[in-house]
């Protein structure tokens, strides 16, 4: 079962190998921010609600398969082994979901910011376009860590990745886009709860198939 | 040449559905008049392809228990069928679309679930041809099989409920359902779905008996 003790330590080791090679971290802020400069320099103002919706989550979903996409290449052959000797599958994979979700956290509030910041902020209700956005970012990194897993395994590229990826996210992000863009209008907060059952059931969903499938993906 | 009983029943029940399908009684319907006979053909591929890709799925679970290669030859080739279903669905909804929408493709729920379909299983053909050793081809594929599968599933419950659809049986519009299914209808439409699933079946063992003669040859 799920060992608190060893996903803390795990987590704790995650976010110290971040912080040895900053330069990772740094990467992926600086392509947050660096797309949505470049949005800004193409779009000058954008003051259509829908538009202005849009381009943020597509922003924010193609930094998060930038971000996630290293989280299981980037470790040899050699280090999965030892830690396949060490500690169970399951925390191990819950670990990596709890770290990349906290990566995704920070990624995307520093999209917003800058988004906010180059592009301007149109949205009315802060709160719940936040709140959209922090659920986005759980679903993102616990269907992302789960496929990343899987592409790993093929030792391929980045694009395996990202065709993996998109039809499990699509989903997600229609719903995503569809209550944030309620937020933004600052539209009756009682419309949007349903959206959010939807979302949040679709990360239980995703964390529990990650839980029971991640087992048989680990041993080679 | 001798077929069992339900290849026989498969070609005795398509033949029906042609026959009774463009000939018998069909209720009156506004919008719909007689292309509600597209629900033979249309519909019922909807059907036979969720039930290829639910023995597809039952083949990687069970890969997953026994490590046994039929199994992941079986999930392979019902996959392609299922897929092979999934495009003639779309292809004749969109002929359908074209001349009652006046558009081959329209933004709509139901419509975009299908295309997402089509994405998962392409996806899956990709990360097959990613992997070349065997034994861990057949394993990942099975665990992305299950993963998308279930998502899927997810996924086509939740989208619909999104928005308002065009298409019929949803939003007010005459259709699939309840009452608007009358018992003439019924009477082709549940034998074509049967005929169309034992078809697809059908495909599935001759794929699944040249990829054994294949294997069975290059272990040689």
């Amino acid at each position: 079962m799920v060992n608190v003790a060893v996903i803390k330590s795990l987590v704790k080791r995650e976010i110290m190998l971040e912080f040895r090679q900053k330069y990772a971290l740094g990467g992926i802020l600086l392509y947050v921010v660096g797309t949505v400069f470049i949005s800004y320099l193409s779009f000058k103002n954008i003051i259509h609600p829908a538009t202005w919706n849009a381009l943020f989550w597509i922003i924010l979903l193609f930094a998060s398969i930038n971000a996630i996409a290293k989280s299981f290449i980037s470790e040899s052959k050699g280090k999965q082994l030892y830690h396949y000797s060490l500690v169970s599958a399951q925390d191990y994979i819950l670990s990596k979901i709890i770290y990349n979700s906290a990566l995704m956290l920070l990624i995307s509030l520093i999209c917003f910011v800058t988004y906010s910041v180059f592009i301007s902020n149109i949205v009315q209700d802060n709160l719940f376009f936040l709140l959209s956005v922090a659920l986005g970012s759980l679903g993102f990194s616990a269907i992302l860590t789960m496929v990343s897993a899987i592409a790993a395994k093929t030792g391929s590229n980045f694009s395996l990745m990202a065709i993996l990826s998109f039809p499990m996210l699509i989903p997600l992000l229609l719903t995503l886009i569809k209550v944030s863009k309620n937020a933004v209008d600052g539209l009756d907060r009682s419309l949007s709860l349903t959206y959010f059952v939807v979302i949040l059931a679709i990360n239980v969903i995703v964390v529990m198939l990650s839980y029971i499938l991640f087992p048989y993906l680990w041993r080679d | 040449m001798k077929l069992s009983w339900w290849k026989i029943l498969s070609i005795l029940l398509i033949f029906y559905t042609l026959f009774a399908g463009f000939l018998f009684k069909v209720p009156a319907l506004p919008i719909l008049h007689e292309t509600i006979r597209n629900l033979y053909f249309h519909v019922t591929m909807w059907f036979s392809m969720i039930i290829i890709l639910f023995v597809s799925l039952w083949h990687s679970i069970k890969y997953l228990s026994n490590f046994k290669m039929e199994h992941d030859i079986v999930a392979n080739q019902a996959a392609n069928v299922g897929m092979l279903f999934g495009f003639i669905g779309v292809t004749t909804g969109a002929i359908w679309a074209k001349y009652t929408w006046g558009a081959w493709w329209v933004n709509d729920a139901k419509l975009n679930g299908a295309a997402i379909t089509l994405l998962f299983y392409l996806a899956y053909q990709i990360l097959r041809g990613a992997l070349d050793e065997e034994q861990k081809r057949a394993r990942i594929a099975a665990i992305y099989n299950i993963f998308s599968y279930v998502m899927l599933i997810v996924f086509l419950m939740v989208l619909p409920r999104m928005t308002d659809s065009l298409h019929p049986g949803n939003g007010g519009n005459p259709g699939f359902g309840g009452y608007d299914l009358d018992n003439t209808m019924k009477l082709v439409f549940y034998p074509a779905i049967i005929g169309w699933t034992l078809l697809g079946v059908w495909m599935m063992q001759l794929g699944v008996r040249y990829q054994k003669l294949l294997r069975k040859k290059w272990n040689n």
